[in-house]
C-alpha cells in the first residue's frame, strides 16, 4: 500500500546503482519510443512517483539537452475506497503547471501493484485535460493486478506474495536509494 | 508519521477543536484550493453522498459557498429554507432533522438563528452536522477561512496581531475567530463601542481596546464587522452616522497598521458605515480573496467530516 510504513529493513531487491541504471534505461526507452522529447511531459504520482519523475526529467535532459515539463499528481480524491476506509487520508496538492492538451504524458509511480492507484491517476489526469496519450513508467512491478492495467516501462519485475509489501526508499525522503521487500517469510 | 486524524462527525465550532485539528483543516484546504483553479473544477471525493443545506436564516454567500464546495466534491445537494419547508406548517426542528435523516442524507449544513441549535441536534442524528452559523455563537467555517487567508498571506498565525473592529456582541464570526486564533497563538485585539463588546470577553485571552487608533496600531490584520441591525432590538449606539465617524475605518486610519497589513471583512460590507469605499477597494483589502478561500475551506471540512462519520458507526 502507498504510504505504508514498517521499521523492518527487509530484503533488498534494488540498490542505489541499480535504481539509477533502471531509470537511465527507462529514460532511453521513453525517448526511443516517442522519437525524442516533442510533446513529452512527466507526471509523477505523490508520494515518491513525483521524485522519480524528477529524476527521469534530469536523465532525459542529460541525454537530449532538453528539459521536459514535470508535474505532480495527488490521487487521493479519486481513490475507489474513500467511502470504506476510516478517517480520510491526507491530501497533497496536485501541481501540474502546464496544459495537458495534446501532450504525451508519462505517468510515473514507484510500485505497480493492484493497478487501482493508476486507475485513479488516469481519471484525475483526464479531469485536468485531454492528453494525446498516457504511458506508464514504474520502478517496480510486483504483480497481483486487480484491474486490466499494464506498465509501458518497468525498472524491475519483482515477483512477490500477497502478504509481502514492496518499499521504495529514496534519498530525498529516506536518506538512501533502495527497493526492499518486507513482510511475508523474508522479514 | 503521527499526523492528526479527523475523527469527528460534526463541525460545531472552533471552541471544541484542538490547535492540531484546526491546522489539519487548514492544511487540507490548501490542497483543495488548487481544485477551484482547474478547468474542470470537480473531484469525485464525495460521490454518492447527499448533503442537505438547511438554512433557517437568510444567507447568500455562505449558502452559495457551501453549495459550490459540495458540487466540486461531486456530492448531491438539496437546499432547504424555513419559508419553503414544513417548518412554516408547525413542524419542529427535531422532526425536520428526523425526516432529513430518513431520506438518507449524510451531512446537514445548518444555519439557525438560535445559538447552540446545531449542538443540540447533533446528538440526535447520525448525519454529520456542519454549523453554518448559529445565532451569535459561532460560524466556524468563516473563522477557518479567515485564518486560512491570514496564513496564506502571512505564512503563519502565531504571533500576529489581529484586530476585530465593529459589532462584536452579535458577531459569531468574531467568536469563532477568537477561539481559533488564540489556540494558534495569535494576539487578538477586540475593538468596538462598549455596548457592542461582550462583557468578560477578555477571559478568552483577548485584549479589549475601545479607541480604534490604538487598537489597529501595528496590526498585521484588521477584520471589520458590520453592525447587525437585524439582531438589535435596543439602542446600543446613538446613530449609524455617529458609529461611522467613530469606528468606521478609512485609508488614512489604516496607515496606523503595519505597512503590509491586510484588511478582511466577512461580508456583507456596508460601504460608508464600517468601511470607507476606497479602503474596501484598496490593494490591501482581501475581502474577495476570503470569498474564494471559503470554498476550499468548506471542501476540506466536508471531506474530513465524511471520513470522520465512519468512526461513529
Amino acid at each position: 500500500m502507498r504510504g505504508f510504513f514498517m521499521t523492518a529493513s527487509g530484503r533488498q531487491v534494488l540498490d542505489e546503482g541499480e535504481i539509477s541504471r533502471a531509470l537511465a534505461r527507462i529514460a532511453h526507452e521513453i525517448l526511443e519510443r516517442n522519437h525524442g522529447t516533442a510533446r513529452l511531459a512527466l507526471v509523477g504520482i505523490r508520494e515518491r512517483g513525483d521524485l522519480l519523475a524528477a529524476r527521469l526529467q534530469k536523465k532525459i535532459a542529460e541525454i537530449e539537452k532538453k528539459e521536459i515539463s514535470l508535474g505532480a499528481l495527488d490521487i487521493t480524491l479519486y481513490r475507489d475506497d474513500l467511502s470504506e476506509i476510516g478517517p480520510q487520508p491526507e491530501i497533497r496538492a496536485t501541481s501540474i503547471a502546464f496544459d495537458l492538451k495534446d501532450k504525451v504524458v508519462i505517468l510515473v509511480d514507484d510500485v505497480l501493484f493492484t493497478g487501482r492507484t493508476i486507475r485513479a491517476a488516469l481519471d484525475a489526469l483526464i479531469d485536468l485535460g485531454r492528453p494525446k496519450a498516457i504511458q506508464l513508467a514504474v520502478l517496480v512491478d510486483r504483480g497481483h493486478r486487480e484491474l486490466p492495467i499494464k506498465a509501458d516501462y518497468v525498472g524491475k519485475n519483482v515477483p512477490t506474495s500477497l502478504n509481502e509489501s514492496v518499499m521504495i526508499r529514496l534519498k530525498e525522503t529516506n536518506g538512501k536509494d533502495e527497493a526492499v521487500i518486507v513482510g511475508g517469510n523474508g522479514a | 508519521m503521527t499526523k492528526t486524524q479527523w475523527k469527528r462527525k460534526d463541525l460545531l465550532g472552533l471552541r471544541d477543536l484542538s490547535a492540531e485539528e484546526i491546522e489539519l483543516i487548514l492544511d487540507t484546504a490548501k490542497s483543495f484550493s488548487e481544485v477551484s483553479q482547474r478547468e474542470v473544477k470537480k473531484v469525485p471525493a464525495l460521490r454518492g453522498k447527499t448533503v442537505v443545506n438547511l438554512f433557517l436564516e437568510p444567507s447568500t454567500r455562505t449558502r452559495v459557498s457551501f453549495e459550490l464546495a459540495e458540487k466540486r466534491l461531486s456530492a448531491d445537494t438539496i437546499g432547504m429554507t424555513s419559508s419553503g419547508s414544513s417548518m412554516t406548517k408547525g413542524e419542529s426542528l427535531w422532526d425536520t432533522i428526523a425526516n432529513i435523516e430518513a431520506l438518507k442524507a449524510d451531512l446537514i449544513v445548518m444555519r439557525h438563528a438560535s445559538s447552540g441549535a446545531p449542538h443540540r441536534i447533533s446528538n440526535y442524528t447520525k448525519c454529520g452536522i456542519v454549523n453554518a452559523g448559529d445565532g451569535i455563537n459561532e460560524h466556524p467555517t468563516q473563522g477557518l477561512l479567515d485564518m486560512f487567508t491570514l496564513r496564506e498571506l502571512k505564512g503563519k498565525i502565531k504571533g500576529l496581531k489581529v484586530v476585530f473592529v465593529g459589532d462584536i456582541l452579535h458577531s459569531r464570526v468574531a467568536r469563532s475567530n477568537v477561539w481559533g486564533l488564540t489556540k494558534l497563538g495569535a494576539e487578538v485585539v477586540i475593538c468596538g463601542p462598549k455596548t457592542l463588546v461582550p462583557w468578560g470577553i477578555e477571559e478568552l485571552g483577548v485584549k479589549v481596546v475601545h479607541d480604534v487608533k490604538k487598537a489597529i496600531d501595528g496590526a498585521d490584520a484588521v477584520t471589520l464587522l458590520r453592525i447587525q441591525m437585524e439582531r438589535q432590538n435596543e439602542t446600543l449606539f446613538p446613530s449609524i452616522r455617529e458609529y461611522a465617524s467613530t469606528f468606521g475605518l478609512n485609508l488614512e486610519l489604516f496607515k496606523l497598521a503595519k505597512p503590509d497589513a491586510i484588511l478582511m471583512h466577512p461580508g456583507p460590507i456596508n460601504r460608508g458605515v464600517e468601511i470607507e469605499s476606497a479602503l474596501a477597494d484598496s490593494p490591501q483589502s482581501y475581502i474577495l480573496k476570503q470569498v474564494t478561500n471559503g470554498i476550499a475551506v468548506r471542501m476540506a471540512v466536508l471531506y474530513l467530516l465524511s471520513g470522520g462519520m465512519k468512526n461513529e458507526e
